[in-house]
């Protein structure tokens, strides 16, 4: 066990290093410097732009940049292009910002997506097993801010409650119980929308899951000996098709960072993906070479952590 | 899909045997067809692409040929003028729209939307193949090497290593972000959108192809093509690639669904096709600010994105489960 934790922890080291190179060379190698963000202000002469270059390493090649990169991250450093601030406490705020939204979306995923799938695929071909595998499909067609700009416009008009941002300016001095409220009624709706392509997909995947157990044989054989159906399904069948499930947990992490950032942008939410907008907006290379990286350590910690968990509740799986 | 072919030699060897009776019940384009046209989802899907396919070739065809489907014709008297309306009457004869009426409004600068919507569906359905042909030229290309020829070692890793470890590499990072970076970095343009989109969406294919790869070259056939001496291009182009490809089928099509909804979303961040070209996306983005005053400009291209995808997602479904074998069954 220990050695197969220690080994793919190896590898995804290894692989960290790699992706680390391809994010580094992928930014700098793409034309468009941070010294041409205003190419048409006059007052930038050309020893500005030399300056500029010169106080962020432009003109050294590659791998010295590289270097330069590596070492402020891991000394903390690393400065924003943009307005010379700490890259990493910058990211933290933004995360702690961006956390609620995530959690929310996470539990509203997970507490819509399973009910539904398993339901569908016990009544396999049912009226309501057809009306949700359409309103899933549905629901990954639209585009996303298309939807909630209708969604924005039926609450807003419906209940008038404000949604946009994190909450109402100029409620510091009311009634904690409306100053909670108003916070809840800007975090439920940016949650719900990105919740809605998440569940969309994983009922349907539960739902072909359950439907690949059910036709096992020894759900045939639990039948066959007489037991209840519920017994069967929830008894039998349940736990085997939930287990590969496990391991979307640790998949779950990466979303932090990718999927938000068409989200944050409608609804004005000052989290991590508006700060990678405004960086590829701004040229600010450190922050968007650093939210990258991060992801890739997200994606590698949750594929591990999925690895593992995965072994520990699946007796079948071999280690070795 | 084809007779069971019989040569000379062997229908003289098997005379006594009926040959209509040695044939299976049905080839598997005729089973294919078979489980296809009773799911209606997927059936309604396919003729909703057959529609639109039309539609993008005639829009292109008549936007560049026509003048009163001309999509960049700037009419300031009719600006926000709500659909099935007749044009004013100042405006050039030459100017007015298809039919004298505008089907489906103006918008902000008293451009026909119809006009638009015809030349941005030939737009939009053109990123999403190119941008789908460049993902699984990728993939089927590393999947396949990786899949034949993972054995075989450059230096210290072998080949499989060096592509998987790539891919995997490249799938730790946000696609929609990566994409995003790169659109905004690089010069904006209908080209660039395409590219990036392929360039950056092709790690699914790959693993998937190679995973084929892997269990077809162990199959019967692969040997035996090997053992009468067939050459390796052969065996792979004709034997196995074409056994490996219902699955790419599936992820194309909902590959290319895909693509034209990250181009409206790149669209409304600001990073889409820039003007003068129309795409389903950006016409949606540009309505948005008009959200009150003209609902067309936000709704037609909306409902017409969501349409489209949904279809492409249906039908990839419906492949889904009439190639499948093992979904069959049930």
């Amino acid at each position: 066990m220990w050695n197969f934790i220690l080994r793919n922890i190896g590898q995804r080291l290894i692989l960290l290093i790699i992706v680390s190179f391809v994010a580094h060379s992928f930014i700098h190698l793409a034309p468009g410097e941070p010294s041409e963000v205003d190419p048409m202000n006059p007052r930038m002469k050309p020893e500005d732009i030399a300056k500029i270059r010169a106080a962020f390493h432009l003109d050294d090649p590659l791998h010295v940049q590289y270097a330069y990169w590596i070492r402020d991250l891991a000394s903390g450093e690393l400065k924003s292009f943009k307005d010379s601030q700490p890259v990493l406490p910058k990211i933290w705020d933004r995360f702690l910002n961006s956390l609620p939204l995530f959690i929310l979306a996470t539990i509203l995923v997970w507490t819509w997506a399973f009910p539904a799938g398993i339901y569908g695929a016990v009544f396999r071909g049912g009226a309501y097993d057809r009306g949700t595998v359409f309103l899933s499909y549905a629901l990954i067609s639209v585009p996303g801010f298309f939807l909630s700009y209708l969604a924005i416009l039926w609450v807003v008009g419906w209940f008038g409650v404000p949604v946009i941002s994190i909450k109402t300016f100029g409620m510091e001095h009311a009634e904690p119980a409306y100053k909670v409220m108003d916070r809840v009624w800007h975090l439920v709706i940016p949650s719900v929308m990105a919740a809605i392509g998440g569940i969309a997909v994983l009922s349907r995947y539960v739902r072909s899951q359950m439907l690949e157990v059910l036709s096992q044989d020894y759900v045939r054989t639990a039948r066959a000996k007489g037991l209840e159906e519920d017994t069967v399904i929830y008894g039998h069948a349940l736990g085997n098709a939930l287990l590969p499930f496990v391991t979307m947990f640790g998949l779950l992490l990466p979303g932090l960072i990718g999927g938000s950032v068409i989200f944050e942008q409608i609804f004005a939410w000052p989290g991590l993906g508006r700060l990678a907008y405004e960086a590829i907006l701004s040229r600010d290379f450190p922050v968007i070479m650093t939210l990258n990286f991060i992801a890739a350590v997200l994606t590698l910690a949750g594929t591990l952590l999925s690895d593992i968990l995965y072994a520990v509740v699946d007796p079948r799986i071999r280690l070795h | 899909m084809n007779e069971p072919k019989t040569s000379a030699l062997s229908q003289a060897t098997t005379m006594s045997l009926d040959p209509e009776a040695m044939a299976p019940p049905e080839t598997p384009w005729q089973e294919f067809l078979r489980i296809f046209k009773k799911d209606y989802q997927a059936l309604f899907g396919f003729w909703v692409l057959m529609i639109l396919l039309v539609t993008a070739l005639a829009g292109k065809a008549l936007t560049e040929w026509w003048v009163v489907f001309d999509p960049e014709v700037v009419r300031l008297t009719d600006k926000f003028l709500p659909p099935f309306s007749i044009p004013s009457s100042d405006s050039l004869s030459i100017d007015r729209p298809f039919g004298g009426v505008y089907f489906m409004g103006t918008d902000e600068l008293g451009r026909d939307v119809f006009a638009r919507m015809f030349q941005g569906s030939f737009v939009s359905l053109s990123i999403g193949f190119v941008a789908v042909g460049i993902s699984l030229g990728i993939g089927i290309l590393l999947g396949g090497l990786a899949g034949f020829y993972g054995h075989v070692k450059l230096g210290f890793i072998t080949i499989d290593t060096l592509i998987m470890r790539f891919t995997d590499a490249m799938m730790c990072f946000p696609t929609f972000f990566l994409i995003l970076t790169a659109v905004a970095l690089l010069p904006p343009s209908i080209y660039t959108i395409m590219i990036i989109i392929g360039l950056f969406s092709w790690m699914g294919t790959t693993r998937f192809v190679r995973a084929e790869f892997l269990s077809i070259r162990e199959l019967d056939y692969v040997t035996a093509a090997k053992a009468l001496g067939i050459p390796e291009a052969r065996i792979i182009f004709r034997h196995m690639v074409p056994n490996a490809l219902a699955p790419v089928f599936v992820s194309a099509t909902i590959g290319v669904a895909s693509a034209i909804l990250t181009e409206s979303g790149l669209s409304f961040l600001g990073f889409g096709v820039p003007p003068p070209d129309a795409t389903w996306g950006n016409i949606l983005s540009d309505g948005k600010g008009f959200i009150f005053d003209a609902p067309w400009l936000f709704f037609i291209p909306g409902m017409a994105i969501f349409i489209v995808v949904l279809a492409f997602n249906l039908v990839g479904e419906g492949l889904r489960e009439a190639l499948n074998p093992k979904l069959r069954s049930r």
